[in-house]
């Protein structure tokens, strides 16, 4: 177990530095975790993030990039569910940087 | 005697050797075993059978997790956590049926 | 796997959640298996047919609630659910307390669709 400190608070993570906690992550804490992966945030990273924050409170997992993509491109419009538009956002893996940036576990299947 | 049941009736038959054996007191279903005393179920009928001899009791967030928390069959009784260990309080010594 | 070799897989489902851990680890193998593109079926007998029951609430046993789960099924394009009609009517269900669409099917016809897969896997 590892901690991160955000505003003065601190939050427990894993040692791949994924929230262990869902229920504390707010927008702060998304922040946080976005520098340390080197993702500079915008409402387009955002709306990902929100994206898979619903998707996780939906069906209690995070989804596969493939699955992903093509809920993305159903909610948010064609032009924005390609991998593409994606692995620009988050280009060490819209699956896993993204959640980890939203404060959910590792897909499942994801190594 | 408080014999406590945790597989469900349907898959296995520790249910079915408490009944055969047990001379009477009370059993608790937890767990899996929960399943038989909801309405419908097939062992409805066997248990109704075993309330004259036992009293039944079925542990309610193990019957929350599965969803049955509404058709728990008449005349047994929804106990919490709290209302286990009261049950093993009560009883003199108890059985864990694996 | 050699390309266009698509196998029809078939994931049996035989025990209740939570007591066991066979459902959860059957739901993340299948989960995995999505992303290879096969021909998947999940079938649903016996006990298994609890796993898809409405309004599972887990707090108070301190388990992750994985039924919503089986909702996302779709979006993996995993669609060919089946459940044991029998399994159903001795167990006091019908198919209104599932949580998700499936095809409900004798025992007699699971056999039958069974035969005809190419690799079946027990949970």
């Amino acid at each position: 177990m590892a901690t991160i400190e955000v505003s003065g608070k601190s939050y427990e993570t894993d040692e791949e530095g994924y929230l262990v906690n869902l229920a504390e992550w707010n927008e702060e804490v998304g922040s946080y975790l976005a520098t340390t992966e080197n993702v500079e945030m915008t409402d387009q990273h955002w709306e990902v993030i929100n994206f898979l924050r619903d998707y996780y409170n939906e069906f209690q997992i995070a989804p596969a990039v493939r699955v992903l993509t093509k809920a993305i491109g159903k909610k948010l419009g064609p032009e924005k569910g390609t991998s593409q538009y994606l692995y620009d956002l988050f280009p060490y893996g819209p699956a896993k940087q993204a959640c980890k940036i939203a404060g959910l576990p590792k897909p499942t299947g994801c190594v | 005697m408080l014999h406590i049941v945790n597989k469900s009736s349907l898959e296995r038959n520790t249910l079915d050797s408490c009944l055969r054996v047990a001379n009477g007191g009370a059993i608790l279903l937890i767990e899996d075993a929960v399943y038989a005393a909801t309405r419908g179920n097939e062992a409805e009928g066997k248990l109704r059978d075993a309330l004259a001899r036992f009293k039944i009791y079925v542990l309610g967030p193990d019957l929350d997790a599965r969803g049955m928390g509404d058709r728990v069959m008449e005349g047994v009784s929804t106990v919490d956590y709290g209302g286990f260990v009261d049950l093993v309080a009560e009883h003199k010594n108890c059985q864990s049926w694996l | 796997m050699s390309e266009g070799a698509i196998k029809k897989f078939m994931f049996v489902n035989r025990k209740a959640p939570y007591g066991t851990i066979y459902a959860l680890e059957s739901l993340e193998v299948v989960l995995i298996t999505a992303a290879f593109d096969q021909d998947v079926s999940l079938v649903f007998m016996d006990d298994g047919v609890f796993q898809l029951k409405k309004g599972q609430q887990t707090k108070g046993i301190e388990n992750k609630n994985f039924s919503p789960t089986y909702r996302a099924l779709d979006g993996y394009d995993i669609e060919k659910l089946y459940v044991e009609a029998e399994a159903l009517a001795a167990r006091g269900l019908t198919e209104d307390d599932l949580l998700v669409d499936v095809t409900v099917m004798s025992r007699a016809e699971l056999g039958a669709l069974m035969d005809e897969m190419d690799v079946v896997l027990s949970f």
